[in-house]
């Protein structure tokens, strides 16, 4: 569906049904150079098992349109908004990668508005290679290589699919060819460049799951530690490590990242009937 | 754009697509015997028919090994993705019918397979859709038979019977200028001399019962999706693809994922509803093949390239039909878009006409006298005398061939052997014609 934020069209995959009121709202940030379709297989079961699910194309991904947010902070504000554009009441809001530190972020910003907070294949601060950083404005080709070659499990690099057919480390190439120049650059800046992960966390005031995969290259999951010790005690936060996966592990461990966000949404349903 | 490679062409021939088995530890591709997959509970079952899981319901739909012929090629084609089918021609069909219905228009190279042009020139006009055929190297006439309707242009890498090459960088131009896929059958190439998805092609399909497999046991055919096509962007020119569908859970597939819409419709409609799968036995033995394709293709341009030597040389043969001569039109840009080589089929024109090219195919001992092409063997066919034989001299003619026509498959056999093999031929039909 379309909404508008801030007088521009934001394109939302809802999984397939429209959204009935009354239901609580999975709300799934996408990461650097993607779109929605990174959640499709997450994002249906959700939908058919009463929520309300709502995808957005970042601004300036996919079909929304821009301009695009240059820093995390922009993008929480953003997230805020289209969360009040959507008349979203108790949601649970999950991000990947860059789309984790936005969801930390709006969090913190607006506790009101987030009842459950997923963050998948997540650290902070989420420094980026300097080589790859720069190979994202000036060989995109070689950026996406980089990418492909450390988000992906090693059975994935060999064309080994949970999707039967399909070549994932081909589709993450061609869903970020698909982005507009300088996206993936702005985007992996936006990353570079943000400081507030420990304070953000401590402004938690949500449960947190923390979801990651073991044999995740860009955000090791040992590496979520000091994140993971900067939550309010008074949060509960919950850890899994799903196996024989990578950072891409929507893709790659599809039923385990759905079951994480379900079995984690279970489990503190009463947060979500608190949320007014 | 090309797709990066994660490994070289003969690492992925042997393993992409498949780890071993994490219960039995075997380490060559399972057989999946199995029409069917228990489900776990009734909300995993419902979870699968709603593509909420990844997995498989029905063999017709899905195969695990099935799955790994489909992730294998597509890792060695640089595409997103691959479904199996029962043939080439099922590969053919199942494109073109998931792009398009009645009313739809194709335009495509005069120089095809006979069994496509068979599909595209007469059974497709009795369900509503046309096409124009042009000549493969004539640009012009490729933009100018474009129409409203147009919904895919189609060619093949080498042509049929010809050996035209097919100037793939240009078709992709004209294609996105129009806001059209192209679309190219590989099946004389394999990935190990071309990938048309690296030269613009958006869609490419392979009979696998050709060099994929080999050993001609086993009839496959695979259809391969680059994923750079924007549907979304082409005007509402493919409503199977950007508009729901009732018939599965309405649907949008391009909205679903942008990158595999059309090979999630492909597999969930046409895969679904007309049927024609790939059998999982059929898949592995392609696998087999599959596994020695980049030394398989290296001996067939070799042995090709000896045979043509020979042959130019010969007094009784007229002329000798191989991009890789100079008297071929397309030399240059075989060099160019096919730099490995031009694999194994040529054909050339002996003197004397019918009488002698039948001559020869009863002279030979080691080509086989048959109508397939891509076997290991070495494989011969007189076309005035067999698939061409109610046709007249001029109709042979336009048709781009002679009564003296001679299709040789260069198979993987001594080289020595068959030229010998070749001479008793040629000996047998200057008999004949003396």
């Amino acid at each position: 569906m379309k909404l508008t934020v801030s007088g521009k069209s934001v394109y939302c995959y809802t999984g397939g049904r429209a959204h009935q009121p009354g239901r609580p709202t999975l709300v799934l940030i996408h990461g650097a150079g993607h779109d929605h379709s990174v959640w499709t297989l997450q994002s249906r079961y959700f939908a058919t098992h009463g929520w309300n699910v709502l995808v957005p194309d970042l601004p300036g991904h996919g079909q929304s349109e821009g301009p695009q947010r240059e820093s995390i902070g922009e993008l929480a504000d953003w997230v805020a908004a289209l969360l009040d554009a959507a008349g979203t009441a108790s949601t649970l809001l999950a991000g990947h990668s860059m789309g984790s530190l936005v969801a930390l972020e709006t969090a913190a910003r607006f506790p009101d508005k987030v009842s459950l907070l997923a963050l998948i294949g997540s650290v902070a601060p989420m420094p980026v290679a300097p080589p790859l950083l720069e190979a994202t404005l000036a060989n995109r080709d070689k950026a996406h290589a980089m990418i492909n070659q450390w988000s992906y499990a090693p059975r994935s690099q060999l064309g080994s699919s949970s999707i039967p057919g399909m070549n994932l480390t081909a589709m993450n190439e061609r869903l970020m060819q698909r982005q507009g120049h300088g996206v993936l650059h702005r985007d992996m800046s936006a990353c570079n460049a943000y400081a507030g992960g420990f304070e953000a966390a401590a402004q938690v005031r949500c449960p947190t799951l923390l979801l990651s995969a073991a044999q995740d290259r860009m955000t090791p999951p040992k590496a979520i530690t000091p994140l993971a010790e900067a939550f309010n005690r008074e949060a509960p936060v919950r850890k899994l490590v799903i196996p024989g996966a990578g950072h891409a592990m929507m893709a790659e461990a599809p039923a385990a990242v759905l079951e994480g966000l379900w079995n984690f949404a279970g489990a503190f349903a009463s947060s979500l009937q608190e949320r007014p | 754009m090309p797709i990066h490679r994660n490994a070289g062409a003969d690492t992925l021939a042997l393993h992409a697509g498949q780890t071993p088995d994490p219960v039995h530890h075997s380490r060559a591709t399972p057989i999946h015997f199995t029409t069917s997959y228990v489900f776990e509970s009734g909300d995993h079952a419902a979870a699968l028919f709603n593509q909420e899981r990844a997995g498989h319901v029905y063999s017709r739909i899905s195969n695990p090994t099935n799955a790994v012929l489909e992730e294998r090629i597509a890792a060695l084609d640089g595409g997103v993705g691959a479904i199996a089918c029962a043939s080439g021609q099922a590969a053919l069909t199942l494109a073109i019918t998931t792009l398009m219905g009645s009313g739809g228009h194709i335009v495509a190279s005069r120089s095809l397979y006979g069994g496509s042009h068979n599909l595209l020139g007469y059974t497709l006009p009795r369900f509503g859709i046309e096409t124009t055929f042009v000549p493969a190297g004539d640009a012009d006439a490729w933009r100018a038979a474009i129409r409203p309707n147009t919904r895919l242009l189609f060619g093949e890498s080498i042509g049929n019977p010809g050996l035209e090459v097919l100037d793939i960088p240009t078709l992709a131009q004209i294609a996105r200028d129009a806001r059209l896929p192209l679309m190219v059958d590989a099946t004389l190439v394999t990935p190990i001399l071309q990938c048309p998805i690296d030269l613009g092609a958006n869609i490419v399909m392979h009979s696998a019962t050709k060099y994929l497999g080999g050993h001609g046991v086993a009839i496959g055919g695979l259809l391969v999706d680059g994923g750079h096509f924007d549907w979304e962007a082409s005007e509402g020119r493919f409503p199977t693809l950007t508009e729901p569908y009732e018939g599965f859970h309405g649907m949008d597939f391009a909205e679903e994922s942008p990158i595999a819409a059309f090979l999630l419709r492909a597999r969930r409609e046409g895969l679904r509803d007309f049927g024609a799968c790939l059998s999982p036995m059929n898949a592995f033995q392609i696998l087999q093949g599959m596994e020695t394709l980049g030394l398989r293709m290296e001996r067939h341009v070799a042995n090709a390239r000896t045979l043509v030597e020979h042959l130019v040389k010969h007094p009784f043969v007229e002329s000798v039909s191989w991009p890789e001569l100079d008297t071929h039109p397309d030399k240059a840009l075989a060099a160019s878009l096919l730099p490995k080589g031009c694999g194994g089929v040529f054909s050339f024109s002996l003197k004397g006409g019918r009488k002698a090219g039948s001559a020869f195919i009863e002279g030979l001992r080691l080509f086989s006298h048959l109508a397939n092409v891509g076997d290991a063997k070495s494989l011969a066919i007189h076309p005035a005398s067999t698939t061409h034989f109610r046709m007249s001299a001029e109709s042979l003619l336009a048709a781009g061939i002679t009564e003296g026509t001679i299709r040789l498959s260069t198979g993987l056999e001594t080289a020595t052997d068959l030229i010998e093999d070749l001479d008793r031929g040629l000996y047998a039909a200057q008999k004949a014609c003396a």
